[in-house]
């Protein structure tokens, strides 16, 4: 991508909030990030096996600038290592993948996954206890029956507010492989789970049993060549999935036409352009994420250079394509070397569908408006992130001469990578998460 | 807008001119070719040393090698294999096997209660296990393998033969190094690593038709819960040993 628009519909100026440990082990890194329906809350997964939820601050009028940051909210340890005994094998506490369920009473839901196990997740509020009990004192020790002579009324007095999470389904045994990725149905009843070979549906209040819905595990696993790297239901039809491969295809399933989806309704394939061929063709066409937008017509790809849009209508080539960072085709290589290539990045749409983000390298990341065509990328670190500044576009020096302010390809930090990012809803508010640190920015308060 | 000739870049970036239409005859490209394959026979290598692979970073890996192994196959740089000397051809067709890479995903069959499934393999199972008892024995013959010329006797240029050694030598390498020292570790952590590794090991150095297939099919999903069982005819046959000694 030749133009770097110095300008974009919205600049996120760094907040209020970057939230991080100060010193951070593995178990720290950042493993995904998700906003519910409505953006009230954020949630983080880590290495850890740990979920992090932050709520956003009411609004105050004595402190316009503080426009409605977002805190910690609840933290709790929704996994823990296991051991597989019939395999010997350590099962990591790692959060793939956090989805939240629609908001239908007070408290919330999500649902939380590692390598093998999904969890249901109730996160509710309390802030009144009851208070006087016939039996027990105040402390809760059982009272000496002869000291009780009269019976009282037990009243609910306003305490401190606690938030507490509980597990209320664990919804394990049924993947072999790695669940990369969770997705649940627009009839609030159901969801999937997917691993490297199959896809399973499950009725949220039934653990004990779910359906296969794709397995492309071929008889003979010599024959092996493709996997699947995510899965996603349709936003308005509850019958209709997608999922994508390692060999950059997409298929769309309808869950109609037969129990077990074989045989996929839509093939999305970009026929792969000849000059550009090398052996790292497959690899870098491999799909690392995919999402419907808002209203279930596109779907949005990332694979490892860029962000293609398909429209449901058209199997044969996406509508747009983005460059993320074309300047790595040259480096393909040493990032084959470093295992960089088989990094796992995803994308988010904004709110109204005109804005794409993904990650890149050096704790940068990009945005592609669709309608004017322009792009920009922005780092998430803590020394450009003073709060209430704004952010400045970044650049890397494609060839030829480095200019001021300009990065050069070679002095990238592939270490510091934005694999998991995240969109408010409905307003210009995102999440960015870079190793142990969120960053949330919010466009320019006017 | 690079042919295949993009890894060049990386490696030799003072060659990035000039045309790629006679590049892969060029000796720069094969050798980069063959830098190549080694990395990835040696990131392959790294996989089957793990329990659990991260798959869908193996079946990349591996139609990588594929990719090369057809291109070299094409351009007559991949050693040629003749059809009576079938026994050549096992270590790599072996490595990029994907279903050595899943191989720690032996399934259990989900509908099948275990017991059933005990019963019905119990007697496959000593069949098995002599199996594999036999295939240990092959390890230690490794270098007189590696050494005898008859084994790598290719009909292809000196170079690329020297590479070939050369990549495959490392792997050999790097599995002494892990028998020699990782091995009692492997085994009295991971009841079933043994088992793993010895299918590499056969797998690698499998000099006869009939062990590669033996492997193959022990590998096979049919089969998966064979090994699924042995697992646990080990333990059942652990606490029988206690009761005994008790």
């Amino acid at each position: 991508m030749k133009c770097f628009s110095r300008y974009l519909p919205y600049i996120f100026r760094p907040p209020n909030t970057i939230l991080s440990s100060s010193c951070h082990t593995e178990a720290d890194i950042i493993s995904t990030v998700e906003f519910n329906n409505t953006g009230e809350l954020l949630a983080t997964g880590d290495k850890g096996g740990r979920v992090v939820i932050f709520q956003r601050e009411q609004e105050s009028k004595n402190q316009p600038h503080r426009r409605g940051e977002y805190n910690v909210y609840s933290t709790f340890q929704s996994h823990e290592p296991e051991l597989d005994y019939l395999k010997s094998l350590e099962i990591e506490e790692k959060i793939n993948k956090i989805r939240w369920l629609p908001q239908q009473n007070a408290a919330y839901f999500l649902l939380s996954t590692n390598d093998k196990t999904v969890k249901l997740w109730k996160v509710s509020e309390r802030d009144k206890r009851p208070e006087g009990y016939n039996l027990k004192d105040e402390e809760g020790r059982l009272r000496d029956p002869c000291t009780i002579t009269t019976l009282r009324v037990p009243v609910l007095r306003p305490m401190d507010l606690m938030v507490e999470a509980t597990p209320r389904r664990v919804f394990s045994n049924a993947h072999t492989y790695h669940i990369n990725s969770i997705s649940v149905n627009s009839d609030y009843e159901t969801y999937m789970s997917a691993d490297d070979l199959r896809i399973n549906l499950w009725n949220l209040e039934i653990t004990n049993r779910s359906f296969n819905i794709v397995d492309i595990k071929p008889t003979n696993m010599e024959e092996l060549t493709e996997v699947i790297t995510a899965a996603e239901f349709h936003p308005h039809h509850c019958n209709t999935f997608v999922y994508s491969s390692s060999k950059g295809t997409i298929r769309l399933c309808d869950m109609r036409s037969s129990a077990l989806c074989d045989k996929h309704s839509k093939l999305f394939e970009e026929p792969e352009d000849p000059s550009n061929r090398s052996f790292f063709s497959e690899i870098i066409s491999s799909i690392s994420d995919v999402k419907f937008n808002h209203s279930g017509r596109y779907i949005m790809t990332r694979d490892y250079l860029t962000v293609k849009v398909w429209d449901l209508n058209m199997e044969n080539r996406p509508i747009e394509t983005y460059q993320v960072h074309d300047y790595l085709r040259s480096k393909l290589c040493s990032l084959y070397e470093n295992d960089c290539i088989f990094d796992k990045f995803e994308c988010v749409w904004n709110g109204s569908d005109s804005v794409i983000m993904t990650g890149s390298y050096n704790n940068f990341f990009r945005m592609f408006d669709r309608n004017t065509k322009r792009d920009v990328t922005l780092e998430a670190s803590r020394e450009n992130s003073k709060p209430r500044a704004i952010l400045k576009p970044r650049k890397v020096c494609v060839g030829g001469k480095r200019r001021k302010d300009e990065i050069s390809v070679d002095s990238l930090d592939f270490t510091k990578k934005i694999l998991h990012t995240a969109w408010h809803p409905s307003e210009n508010i995102i999440a960015v998460a870079a190793t142990n640190n969120l960053y949330i920015f919010q466009d320019k308060v006017n | 807008m690079y042919p295949r000739g993009i890894k060049r870049k990386c490696l030799d970036p003072e060659e990035v001119d000039g045309s790629f239409a006679d590049l892969k005859t060029v000796p720069s490209y094969t050798l980069e070719r063959q830098s190549l394959l080694d990395m990835s026979l040696v990131k392959l290598q790294l996989c089957h040393m793990l329990v659990e692979p991260n798959l869908c970073r193996s079946v990349l890996i591996a139609n990588t090698v594929r990719q090369i192994q057809e291109e070299m196959t094409q351009d007559g740089s991949w050693p040629v294999f003749h059809n009576h000397k079938p026994d050549y051809q096992a270590p790599l067709e072996h490595l990029v096997s994907s279903d050595v890479l899943c191989r720690s995903s032996r399934e259990q069959d989900d509908s099948k209660p275990i017991e059933d499934s005990y019963i019905a393999y119990s007697e496959e199972l000593e069949v098995q296990e002599t199996q594999e008892i036999s295939e240990l024995s092959t390890v230690p013959s490794v270098k007189a393998l590696q050494n005898s010329s008859g084994f790598w006797e290719v009909e292809t240029p000196q170079e690329n033969k020297a590479h070939f050694q050369k990549s495959l030598d490392h792997i050999f390498e790097s599995l002494e190094n892990r028998n020699a020292s990782a091995m009692e570790d492997l085994f009295s952590e991971v009841d079933t690593s043994y088992y793993d590794l010895d299918t590499v090991l056969t797998g690698m150095m499998g000099n006869s038709k009939l062990g590669h297939c033996e492997m193959l099919d022990s590998l096979s999903p049919q089969a998966a819960p064979h090994s699924h069982c042995k697992a646990e005819m080990n333990e059942i046959d652990h606490i029988v040993e206690i009761l005994v000694e008790s």
